[in-house]
C-alpha cells in the first residue's frame, strides 16, 4: 500500500514548512527548533494552555492540513516521550507542594494523546485518532497503521506525524549516560567523535492512498537486531519483498548521529550492501531524538521532490534523478526502514 | 469465517484476583477489591480507596522469574500476559507474534523514586530507576519476559488505550501480517496519577457508585489484562478451543474538550455505533455492556445518555466492573475486554456494585447482581481523556 | 473589597495565562464562563487551586465552581466570607 505525501508540516531546528531550510545554531550540544509565530495558526484562547511540544505538534499537523486539499478523516501520532515538560513540571510540584493544592494543567496535558487529540479539537475531526508511544518506533508505527487505514480504504486522508521535544530535564538526563558531545564541535557527522547533539522536532504528513501527488511512503519495516548481520538480513528480506535489490536504492539517507561507536554499523552498511550507491545523513540538521524519522521523511519528501539533495546532506556524489529512497535509523537496537518513491 | 479474529487465551490481574480464575470468583460473587491505598506511599496512604493489587514488587519479580524488582507496571503487564499464553495452550514461537501494549505510566513509579534526588541536584538519582520511563521501555521488557520479537509496539490513548491495544491486534490479524498478538494493557498506581486525578477534583473518597443519581467520581486501580489473538488459520491448524470472536470494534474521536465528554457522548455513541456496523448486529443483539463507567459526574451522564440513544429499543444488561476493580486507566480496556470474554465464556453477567438510583437526566439502570443468561454478543466500551472513545464487540464462537 | 477584586484579576490572569488580556479588561461583575472570558472546566479547577494557594480559601466540592465563579465578584464575596483564620 502506498501512503502518497499530500503535504508536509513541520517544525525543527533546519528545515521549515515553506521547505526552505538553514543550517542550524548550535547551543553546546543540542539543537532546538525555529518555532514559528503561533498566534498565526492558533486562537490566543486553546494557545494559553499549550506547552512548548504541544504548540509544535498541533501547529506542524495545521500546516500540513493547510496546504492539503482535504480535511484529515484520521489523525495517528508519535510520540516517544509525549508532553516531557508537563510530566516534570508535575512531578516536581508534588514533590515541592507534597501533593496537596496542585495545578491540574500539567497533569492534564502529561498524557501521551494529548496532541493527537488537541488536533482533533482543532480539527474537529471525530475519526479514528491514535497514539503510538513506543520510543524510536513511534513515528514508523504511526505509519504503519496509517498504511493499514489506507488498505482498507484507500479514499481517505490520514494525518500523520511525529513528535518530541527536548527539556532541560531530559537533557540532563541524557547527559549522564554520555550521549552528548561534550566538546562544542561545529560538524556533528564528518568528522565523528564522542556522543550527539541532542535535538526534537515536530513533522506531521497528509498521507492519503489516492495518487494525488507524486512523492510516496511506499513501505515501512521495524526490527530489533542484536549484531549487523540480523539487520542486513531483514534489510534483504525488506527489499525483496518490495522487488528491488540495494543498486535500486538511489539515495539512501541514514541515521548517523555523530557518535562514533554509533556510526560504525552505517559505515559497516555502506561498506557491505550500498557501496555504489549515493548516501547521506540528517541528523546534523535535527539533532538526535527518538521520532527524528519524522523529520528524515520529511526531508526526504523535499529531496524526491525537488531532485536536489542539499549540500550538508549529501556524501559524495549523486545520480539523478533520484526515484528510489531508503531512510535507515537505529537507536540502539531498534532499527527502521522506511522506504520512498517518486 | 476466514478473516475472522478469535480470542484463544485471556490473562487478568487486578485488585479483585490474579488470575484470570480467581477474578471471575470475585465477579461471581460480587467481591469488590476497593480498600484504603496501602502499598504506594503517598499522603493519601490509609485513606483514599483504591483498587490495589496486593503483591508486592519484589513478589512479582520472583514470579516473572526476574533477579530484582523492574518498573511495577512491565511486572504487571508480564504477570497477566504470560497467563494468557498459557491459557491459549499456543507454542507462540511457531507463528508470526506480535505483542502490543498499552500504558499511560510506563515506568512512571521507578521515575518517581529518582526525581526527588534528581531535583535537588541534577547530577543525582540512580539512573536505573529511570532508564523504563518511557512507555515503551515497559513493553519491551514484557515482550522480552514472553519472548516475542516478530512485532511490538505501544499505545497511549489514555483510558481507551489498551481497547485500542486489542483493535491494532486485530487488524494486524486481518490484514494478514501477522498469525498471532498478545494485545491488552497494564497501569500501576502511582503518585502522579493519584494526585493527577486528585487534582481534577473526580477521585471519590468512598466508594465509587457508576452510573448512580449519587455518583461522587471514581476510585483508581491498577493491574493488567491481556488476550491472545489468533487468526482462523492458526485456530484451526493448532486445534485451540476459542473463548471468543472479536467480531467487531470502532475508535472514534468526541472531539469536544479536553478533558470533559460532550454531553450528548457524540463520540462514544459513533464509536459503538460504527463497531455495531462492523459486526453486522443491530442494537438488541447486544446482550450485555461492560461499560467504561467510572463513576464520574461528566463519563457516566456521556455514555449512558449515549446508550439511551442509540439502544432505545431496548437497553441491554449493562454494568461497570470498574465497581470492583477501581479505574485501572491504561489497562482498564484490557482487563473489561477479559471480562467481556468471561461473560461470553460462563454465559453470565456481572453486577454494577453499589448502584441504588438511576441517573435523573437518562433512566437507564445497570445490572444489579450476577446472573447466569444467554450472552451471545458483549460490547465494552473505553473512552479517555482527549475525546478518545472506543468500542469492541465480542461474539460466541457458536454465533459469531 | 475593591483591593480583592482587583488582586483576584492580577492572579487570573497569571494564573490562567491570559495573556491577550489586562486587569482593566475584566469587569467586576463580568460572566467568566462560556459566554464571558470562554474559561471552561479545567480553568475552574485551576482557580479552585488559586483560591486555595493565595487566599486560604477552600472549596471541597469542584459542583460548586459554577456558582463561586460567576464573575470576579462573586469569587471575592465567597473568599471573604470562607477565608480560613490565617
Amino acid at each position: 500500500m502506498k501512503l502518497y505525501i499530500n503535504s508536509v508540516g513541520i517544525i525543527s531546528p533546519s528545515l521549515q514548512a515553506s521547505g526552505e531550510w538553514q543550517l542550524p545554531r548550535v547551543d553546546e550540544n543540542y539543537l532546538t527548533c525555529i518555532e514559528p509565530d503561533y498566534t498565526q495558526w492558533i486562537q490566543p484562547q486553546q494557545l494559553r494552555r499549550m506547552s512548548r511540544i504541544m504548540k509544535m505538534g498541533t501547529t506542524a499537523a495545521l500546516m500540513a492540513v493547510k496546504t492539503g486539499a482535504s480535511k484529515p478523516d484520521a489523525i495517528i501520532a508519535g510520540t516517544a516521550y509525549g508532553c516531557l515538560e508537563d510530566t516534570a513540571t508535575f512531578l516536581t510540584k508534588i514533590i515541592e507542594l507534597n501533593e496537596e493544592a496542585l495545578n491540574p494543567t500539567p497533569f492534564m496535558q502529561s498524557t501521551h494523546n494529548t496532541i493527537a487529540a488537541q488536533i482533533a479539537l482543532l480539527q474537529n475531526c471525530q475519526g479514528y485518532n491514535q497514539t503510538y508511544v513506543h520510543g524510536a518506533f513511534s513515528f514508523e508505527h504511526a505509519l504503519l497503521d496509517a498504511g493499514m487505514l489506507l488498505t482498507d480504504t484507500p479514499a481517505q486522508t490520514i494525518l500523520t506525524g511525529g513528535v518530541d521535544e527536548l527539556t532541560k530535564a531530559g537533557h540532563a538526563i541524557h547527559s549522564r549516560f554520555n550521549k552528548y558531545r561534550k566538546q562544542n564541535t561545529p560538524y556533528l557527522i564528518s568528522p565523528a567523535g564522542d556522543g550527539t547533539w541532542a535535538g526534537e522536532g515536530a513533522a506531521f504528513f497528509m498521507l492519503s492512498g489516492a495518487n494525488e501527488s507524486t512523492v510516496a511512503i511506499a513501505d515501512v519495516h521495524t526490527f530489533m537486531a542484536s549484531s549487523s548481520e540480523q539487520a542486513f538480513q531483514q534489510l534483504d528480506n525488506f527489499l525483496k519483498q518490495n522487488q528491488l535489490d540495494t543498486d535500486a536504492i538511489d539515495f539512501l539517507l541514514t541515521g548517523k548521529n555523530g557518535d562514533q561507536k554509533n556510526d560504525l554499523f552505517y559505515d559497516q552498511l555502506i561498506d557491505v550492501r550500498f557501496s555504489d550507491q549515493a548516501f547521506g545523513a540528517y541528523k546534523h540538521l535535527c539533532g538526535e531524538y527518538s521520532t527524528s524519522t519524522a523529520f528524515a521523511t520529511a526531508l526526504a519528501y523535499t529531496i524526491l521532490k525537488h531532485q536536489t539533495v542539499p549540500v550538508s546532506v549529501l556524501n559524495g556524489s549523486l545520480n539523478t534523478p533520484i526515484k528510489t529512497l531508503l531512510i535507515y535509523n537505529t537507536y540502539g537496537p531498534h532499527h527502521s526502514l522506511i522506504l520512498l518513491t517518486v | 469465517m476466514s478473516s475472522g479474529v478469535y480470542v484463544a487465551g485471556a490473562g487478568a490481574l487486578s485488585a479483585i484476583g490474579h488470575s484470570y480464575a480467581t477474578s471471575f470468583l470475585a465477579l461471581e460473587n460480587s467481591t469488590h477489591g476497593i480498600r484504603p491505598l496501602s502499598l504506594l506511599s503517598s499522603i493519601y496512604s490509609g485513606t483514599l480507596p483504591v483498587g490495589e493489587v496486593k503483591l508486592s514488587n519484589e513478589q512479582l519479580a520472583a514470579q516473572a522469574g526476574l533477579a530484582k524488582p523492574i518498573t511495577r507496571t512491565a511486572l504487571l503487564g508480564i504477570h497477566a500476559a504470560r497467563e494468557a499464553i498459557v491459557d491459549s495452550g499456543l507454542d507462540i514461537k511457531k507463528w508470526r507474534t506480535g505483542f502490543i501494549s498499552a500504558t499511560t505510566v510506563g515506568g512512571m513509579d521507578r521515575t518517581e523514586v529518582f526525581f526527588p534526588d534528581f531535583l535537588k541536584d541534577n547530577t543525582q538519582g540512580i539512573l536505573s530507576d529511570v532508564i523504563h520511563h518511557g512507555c515503551g521501555a515497559t513493553t519491551d521488557l514484557i515482550a522480552q519476559a514472553l519472548g516475542i520479537t516478530d512485532f511490538t509496539t505501544t499505545i497511549n490513548t489514555a483510558c481507551s488505550s489498551s481497547a485500542n491495544a486489542i483493535m491494532l491486534g486485530a487488524r494486524l490479524i486481518r490484514q494478514n501480517k501477522l498469525d498471532v498478538v498478545v494485545a491488552g494493557g497494564t497501569d500501576s498506581l502511582t503518585r502522579f496519577t493519584v494526585n493527577g486525578f486528585k487534582s481534577l477534583m473526580i477521585l471519590s473518597d468512598e466508594l465509587c457508585q457508576p452510573f448512580d443519581a449519587s455518583r461522587k467520581g471514581l476510585n483508581l486501580g491498577e493491574g493488567a489484562g491481556f488476550v491472545v489473538l489468533v487468526s482462523s488459520r492458526v485456530l484451526q491448524e493448532e486445534n485451540l478451543k476459542a473463548k471468543a470472536l472479536l467480531t467487531g470494534f470502532a475508535n472514534t474521536n468526541d472531539a469536544y474538550h479536553q478533558t470533559a465528554s460532550s454531553p450528548d457522548g457524540r463520540g462514544s455513541f459513533a464509536a459503538m455505533q460504527n463497531a455495531l456496523t462492523m459486526a453486522g448486529l443491530t442494537t438488541s443483539e447486544i446482550d450485555y455492556i461492560n461499560l467504561h463507567g467510572t463513576g464520574t459526574l461528566n463519563n457516566d451522564l456521556s455514555e449512558g445518555t449515549a446508550i439511551a440513544r442509540l439502544f432505545a429499543e431496548k437497553i441491554p444488561a449493562m454494568s461497570s466492573t470498574k465497581s470492583f476493580t477501581g479505574h485501572t486507566l491504561g489497562a482498564c480496556g484490557g482487563l473489561e475486554a477479559v471480562f467481556s470474554v468471561m461473560a461470553i465464556e460462563h454465559q453470565c453477567v456481572f453486577a454494577n456494585l453499589r448502584f441504588e438510583t438511576t441517573m435523573p437526566e437518562v433512566n437507564i439502570p445497570p445490572q444489579t447482581k450476577f446472573e447466569h443468561k444467554t450472552v451471545n454478543h458483549v460490547m465494552s466500551n473505553s473512552f479517555g481523556f482527549g475525546g478518545n472513545c472506543s468500542s469492541l464487540i465480542f461474539s460466541r464462537p457458536s454465533v459469531g | 473589597m475593591e483591593q480583592l477584586m482587583a488582586d483576584l484579576k492580577v492572579q487570573i490572569i497569571e494564573a490562567l495565562n491570559l495573556k491577550h488580556l489586562k486587569p482593566e479588561d475584566i469587569g467586576d461583575d463580568q460572566p467568566l464562563f462560556i459566554e464571558g472570558l470562554g474559561l471552561d472546566s479545567i480553568d475552574a479547577l485551576e482557580l479552585i487551586v488559586l483560591l486555595q494557594q493565595k487566599h486560604n480559601t477552600k472549596i471541597a466540592n469542584a459542583q460548586d465552581g459554577p456558582k463561586i465563579f460567576k464573575s470576579v465578584r462573586s469569587i471575592a464575596e465567597y473568599v471573604r466570607a470562607n477565608q480560613a483564620a490565617a
